[in-house]
């Protein structure tokens, strides 16, 4: 009998997104198959690019605050927090204890929200949809907590550079304190679903592989890096607004930087975040909630309305802005939910700014997609872009 | 002096153009030609340790003289410390080599800045557009690039 030759095989090509509920927005991920095992896995990027950067060169600092809202719209608040330090740095002030705890307060709240929306949506990739629904029941209690200081509920917009809009609204204390006692027994409904599910651990154990050095490599942070061991948090290791005071631990993942360590790390992220806004509640100063400089915060409305020098002061700030030294450039980073965010600014000494950088975590996790979906399976595809927790909004700024 | 840039001054001294403090942040500004070594050093010398590359941001100084400039974020796990290193470019062809042998998270940082601001990365795998269509014209970070469209 002759032997047949194998019969010649030849590889696919499959477009996935751009518009697909598992890319999380609008990503096109060009992947070569060959049977279901991917060859080469393209990113392309830029659907969602905006010009977030260039548009704040025409514009007063403050007016830049509702972009950086929509840079990572998960976590519009702690965007701010980022942006108002950077340029708070660039002003050579700092704010009033009682401005920063209650910053730490929104940002940990919002680090909560935006990991819940992670989980609930990764789990949904993945083929379990009742995570989403418990997550999302805790996060529209964040989104009401948001709402009471400013009537935005995914936008707040509280922060600005100098302090806060205003002072915590009558009430806001005990019903976050209310959220903080619960939150860690909802919690258990998210972990019963998931840790030790077994479907779950098999579609993420072992999948997505980051060496701790590859990690840092690539420029991995926040999660995704400690997912991967690297024992870094910028709270705790470059602390900013009062982080310091708060005792809290910094998770590490517990198996070889796979998608199940980077989602246990996730998990206990929330309940550390619970921690440090609790303490805040706890320990929250009295005092000024922003800068006392005219050239830097607004004055309070009666001097508006009553007092000529106010009104002039008023004006000027929302017309020409404020005014940090010409030729300083910083660079500021903070710890967001999904890693290492940073501003760098440039100043030309007038109201606008000269260059705004962002640097956002998830384009830079983003690249090395391609790295971790070679050779695996299509399916798992979907669980690397899940544990990414990118933000499409963050990626193409 | 911050050791980072004693480190350069000792191993480059012809390269090192000028240390900047301001507000805490350490800048050292560097001739572009050997950008490649100085990171190595920065990243290989356990003194420093900057084994990480938080972003790549280019500048355009419009209207001075040299033009453009691109700024390296490092950051040192080892002594949760960070400096920019910062080298000016030629204004008619901005162009630098590329350090994505050195860091691979650069692949993407450099493609942004060349996207945008048009900086060429000599060397650098992939060099093309990523967040525009690659048949864009221009680069709108660059200040003679309009804000608004007519």
């Amino acid at each position: 009998m002759e032997i047949q030759a194998m019969p010649r095989t030849e590889t696919m090509l499959l477009n996935v997104g751009p518009s697909h509920p598992s890319t999380h927005g609008v990503l096109r991920v060009l992947v070569e198959l060959d049977g279901e095992l991917i060859v080469r896995a393209e990113p392309d990027i830029g659907y969602l690019h905006r010009g977030i950067e260039k548009m704040c060169e025409g514009r007063t600092y403050h007016k830049c605050l509702p972009l950086m809202n929509r840079v990572d719209y998960l976590a519009g608040e702690v965007n701010n927090l980022g942006f108002c330090l950077a340029v708070e740095k660039l002003l050579g002030v700092e704010v009033p204890k009682r401005a920063q705890y209650i910053r730490v307060i929104i940002a940990e709240l919002t680090r909560i929200a935006s990991h819940i929306f992670w989980m609930g949506t990764h789990a949904h990739d993945l083929g379990a949809m009742t995570p989403l629904f418990y997550g999302f029941r805790e996060r529209e209690k964040i989104m009401d907590l948001c709402e009471m200081v400013s009537g935005g509920r995914m936008f707040p917009l509280y922060l600005r550079i100098g302090g806060l809009a205003a002072d915590l609204p009558e009430g806001f204390v005990e019903k976050a304190m209310e959220f903080v006692k619960e939150f860690p027994e909802k919690w258990k409904d998210y972990d019963n679903l998931l840790t030790q599910n077994k479907i779950w651990k098999e579609r993420t154990v072992g999948v997505g592989v980051m060496s701790k050095e590859e990690a840092i490599d690539w420029g991995w942070s926040g999660p995704m890096a400690r997912g991967s061991g690297v024992d870094w948090d910028l709270r705790r290791d470059n602390p900013y607004s009062s982080y310091q005071d708060f005792d809290f631990e910094v998770p590490l993942g517990t198996r070889e930087g796979d998608t199940y360590s980077r989602y246990l790390v996730r998990m206990q992220e929330m309940l550390q975040s619970n921690r440090i806004v609790r303490q805040a509640l706890e320990k929250l100063p009295k005092g000024d909630i922003k800068v006392d400089d005219p050239r830097i915060s607004l004055p309070p409305k009666e001097r508006v309305y009553h007092d000529i020098a106010g009104l002039i002061n008023h004006f000027l700030l929302i017309e020409e802005g404020l005014r940090p030294p010409k030729g300083g450039e910083v660079y500021h980073a903070i710890e967001a939910p999904k890693g290492e965010m940073g501003w760098y600014i440039v100043s030309d000494g007038t109201g606008k700014p000269w260059r705004v950088k962002v640097r956002r975590p998830s384009f830079v996790v983003l690249n090395a997609l391609p790295k971790l979906a070679q050779g695996r399976l299509l399916a798992d595809l979907i669980a690397l872009i899940g544990t990414m927790d990118i933000v499409l909004a963050d990626v193409d700024c | 002096m911050h050791k980072a840039a004693e480190l350069l001054q000792e191993k480059f001294p012809d390269e090192v153009v000028e240390v900047t403090e301001f507000r805490g942040d350490t800048t050292i500004v560097v001739k572009p030609g050997r950008i490649v070594d100085i990171c190595k050093a920065l990243r290989d010398d356990s003194s420093v340790s900057f084994k990480y590359l938080s972003m790549i941001a280019a500048i355009d100084y419009h209207p001075a003289s040299p033009r453009f400039a691109v700024v390296y974020s490092l950051y040192s796990h080892r002594y949760h410390d960070r400096i920019a290193l910062k080298a000016f470019l030629d204004d008619a062809a901005p162009v630098i080599d590329s350090v994505t042998s050195v860091w691979s998270t650069a692949d993407w940082h450099e493609r942004e800045a060349y996207d945008l601001m048009g900086i060429k990365f000599k060397g650098h795998p992939n060099l093309k557009r990523i967040l525009l269509p690659q048949e864009w014209k221009g680069f709108p970070l660059r200040k003679e690039y309009p804000q608004r469209g007519e």
